[in-house]
């Protein structure tokens, strides 16, 4: 099997399940009982959450543990904007946004919200400027993703930062599942505010996140009750989740340091090899993130490809897993501005660390196998 | 073109007459050890100054450990030339772009008398070629967004812009040992903090009473001590098992003064720490009249069973104060977890406000405590908390 979906989903890191498994069996009390147990599974989950902030290079009790990047997302921007509306009502995000933050900004507009949608260029990136200009008076929240899940695009998020520092009224929220362990994000030096990060897309399991609030943040819990993780994520913690999200956040953070040559080397090589074969677009910019690559093969619906890269265990993927049900066109492309033939065409290749350089070859021989077969067929 | 050292200023250590080299030796030492997970940064010092070498490092992540260690009075980030005009120029223009700032004004100061030009002819040179060479700054020399100032010393030109401010005080060390009665509240870490802020360097103590005090009080001490660490070097903390000495207070006392003597038995202890590791003085987070423990004739009353300095830094200050200070040096949430310590578990019904010495003494004189105090100092435990100290505990699971 060549597994090259990784931006859908990573292979769980057999160490992360382990870790799962025995923190789950060893340490099963409440950490709110008051008892030795429940004394040392607060102690496991508070150590956990050091361990992370010292990755994250923030503070423990800035790390609140999630189910993943959607629930992330819709914690930062339904409860900055439930806490704060009376000081303004207007969110800033972009085009290109995951379905989690878009759709959660959508659903504020019918509380009344407004919410100024910022335009891309045909690689997906927005302009500094751009937010410059839409941000108002009433302006309460600005929402950028730092790596486009299609695309790979690295949105200027340490520029965006610095701009928005003059907004002292303003909060900054960054969906950074795509770009962890993979693309540098100094969440300091870009004075973000909320972070968003997802467990099962860095070798980890599904269902575990962590999202950031900075510590003068306040936001408007989406659940009430026991009052959990500093009162925003009421309910039981789920310790064996959290654990295992900062098992496989060490794993993916010591691959970056070591790896991050071997990444951008596979990625250089297959835009190499993709770019001289006819019929086959790039819509990914150059300088995007080493671990994911969208092309287009106009004329050939992108179903067919998959599943001919399919019967030989080669997995990749159309547009985002999580839009790939609904039909044709890609927004994050359609946003591009790119033609219809290209925007109901895209394929997405993203990578992982554990990739091969022999997997890579075999991918473009079958991708362009593929391809020729179709080609034969259609004449 | 890159900010390649950041540059120290000590203030008032400078005033500190003939203990100066010691003092900024300590600086240096101190600093030098809270790098230590940035291997190329390296201290130095040449004729009155201090940088912090970059070589190759982000400046920011090491500009935020500076702002914590005491005896830096500010600090500034800094680019190094040759004493060249063309290379002063180029880099006062990185510098002023680098800073956000509208309006300007260039201090030049020249030292090196070699120099070919002045210190006012500088200021013109550099002034214009920053105008000519940027769009939209403007020169105010009286309230300008930021000032470029343009060092030309013998050794090389420094080209600094603006001033972040130090943590102020006296490098940790320079004024001795204290031994800090830590009970995991708001107030004794906040006194720690204080104490070390001028220059001392602390012990702590803390009295467990196992099975009324649990894990989760201990190591909460051990979190606050974690925080004060960040402020300074290392820190010892001794844990006295308190319960039977306590148990016995309250058994052979009357209620009203269990409190009192209690507390005259900490500082028993206490100073008998102090004297087994050296330690001069003890430091408290009392506070006049805040609870009805600490009212004057309280404090007449504990401090008699010691003559060692007692150094209380929240002596004058409002609670809020506190808390204000607990927030920013990040040890109130960990202050207000709600676990009972050994002097929230046995309250007395009604506490003497104003106890006295004669009646304590006589009270005391009734029982012998003696070989309880014993037991409890024999039973220490010293663990030593480092910025480091990373529990291993977990290291299968995460
Ligand atoms: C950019 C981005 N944000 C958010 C998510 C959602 O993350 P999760 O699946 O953990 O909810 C994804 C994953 O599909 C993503 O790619």
């Amino acid at each position: 099997m060549i597994y090259l979906d990784n931006s859908a989903t990573t292979i769980p890191d057999p160490s992360v399940v382990e870790s799962y498994q025995k923190a789950s069996e060893k340490f099963f009390a409440n950490p709110s009982s008051v008892h030795q147990l429940g004394g040392a599974t607060e102690k496991l989950l508070q150590t956990a959450k050091q361990q992370a902030a010292s990755f994250l290079q923030v503070d423990a009790n800035e790390i609140i543990f999630t189910s993943g990047g959607t629930e992330g997302n819709n914690i930062a921007i339904k409860g900055i904007a439930l806490e704060h509306q009376n000081r303004g009502k207007h969110i800033i995000t972009t085009a290109v946004e995951h379905p989690s933050v878009d759709e959660a900004c959508q659903s504020l507009e019918t509380l009344g919200f407004e919410v100024t949608v910022l335009p891309v260029d045909e690689k997906g990136l927005v302009d500094v400027r751009d937010v410059k200009e839409a941000i108002r008076e009433d302006t309460i929240l600005v929402s950028i993703m730092h790596v486009n899940n299609e695309l790979g695009t690295i949105q200027p998020i340490e520029k965006i930062g610095k701009l928005l520092s003059n907004y002292p009224k303003l909060y900054f929220h960054v969906d950074a599942v795509q770009s962890l362990g993979k693309v540098p994000l100094d969440i300091q030096k870009a004075q973000i505010d909320l972070c968003s990060f997802s467990g099962h897309k860095i070798h980890g399991l599904k269902g575990t996140g962590i999202l950031f609030v900075r510590k003068q943040v306040s936001l408007f819990p989406l659940f009430h009750g026991g009052g959990q993780e500093n009162g925003l994520r009421s309910g039981t913690e789920n310790v064996a989740g959290g654990v295992s999200m900062v098992r496989a956040l060490r794993l993916i953070k010591e691959k970056q340091q070591n790896q991050t040559n071997h990444l951008q080397a596979m990625h250089d090589y297959l835009w190499n090899e993709l770019e001289s074969i006819e019929g086959v677009q790039i819509n990914s910019p150059h300088n995007g993130a080493p671990h994911i690559l969208n092309l287009s093969v106009p004329g050939i619906k992108p179903e067919v490809i998959i599943h001919m890269l399919g019967e030989k265990e080669i997995y990749i993927s159309t547009k985002s897993a999580c839009s790939s049900k609904e039909k044709d066109e890609s927004k994050v492309l359609a946003a591009c501005g790119l033609p219809r033939e290209i925007t109901i065409s895209g394929l997405r290749i993203s990578l992982s660390y554990n990739n091969t350089q022999e997997e890579m070859e075999r991918f473009v021989a079958s991708l362009k196998e593929a391809i020729h077969q179709f080609k034969e067929v259609l004449r | 073109m890159q900010y390649d050292h950041i540059l120290i200023r000590y203030g008032e250590m400078a005033l500190k007459g003939k203990n100066i080299r010691s003092f900024i030796q300590a600086l240096q030492e101190n600093l030098q050890v809270k790098l230590k997970d940035f291997p190329n940064a390296k201290v130095k010092r040449t004729q009155g100054r201090m940088f912090v070498l970059l070589n190759g490092h982000e400046p920011e992540p090491i500009i935020e450990i500076c702002k914590k260690v005491f005896g830096i009075h500010s600090l500034s980030l800094a680019l190094k030339v040759e004493n060249d005009v063309e290379q002063i120029k180029e880099a006062a223009l990185e510098a002023l772009k680098k800073a956000d700032a509208r309006t300007f004004k260039v201090a030049a100061k020249r030292v090196d008398k070699n120099f070919p030009h002045g210190s006012l002819e500088m200021n013109q040179i550099v002034g214009s070629h920053l105008l000519v060479n940027t769009e939209g700054y403007t020169v105010d020399v009286h309230e300008p967004d930021v000032e470029i100032k343009v060092e030309i010393r013998e050794e090389a030109t420094y080209i600094t812009s603006e001033n972040i401010s130090g943590a102020g005080g006296l490098p940790v060390g320079t004024a001795g040992k204290s031994l800090l009665l830590l009970s995991g509240g708001i107030d004794s870490p906040v006194a720690g903090y204080l104490a070390m802020k001028r220059g001392v360097q602390l012990e702590a103590i803390h009295f467990h009473s196992p099975p009324y005090t649990s894990e989760r009080a201990r190591q909460k001490v051990l979190d606050l001590t974690k925080k004060l660490v960040g402020y300074g070097k290392s820190i010892k903390v001794h844990i006295v098992p308190f319960t039977k000495l306590q148990q016995e207070i309250f058994r052979e006392m009357p209620d009203s003064y269990a409190m009192t003597i209690m507390r005259r038995m900490m500082f028993r202890i206490a100073e008998a720490v102090c004297e087994q590791e050296n330690i001069l003085s003890l430091t408290t987070g009392e506070n006049l009249g805040q609870v009805a423990s600490q009212t004057m004739e309280s404090m007449h009353a504990i401090n008699e069973v010691t003559n060692y300095p007692v150094i209380r830094p929240l002596i004058a200050m409002d609670k809020a104060e506190v808390v204000d200070i607990s927030k920013e040096i990040d040890t109130y949430e960990i202050s207000i977890l709600p676990y009972e310590d050994c002097c929230t578990i046995f309250v007395p019904k009604s506490p003497k406000t104003r106890p006295r010495r004669d009646k304590i003494n006589a009270l005391e004189a009734r029982h012998d405590f003696g070989p309880s105090i014993e037991e409890a100092i024999a039973g220490i435990e010293t663990i030593h908390i480092t910025a480091k100290s990373e529990d291993t505990e977990f290291e299968d699971l995460l």
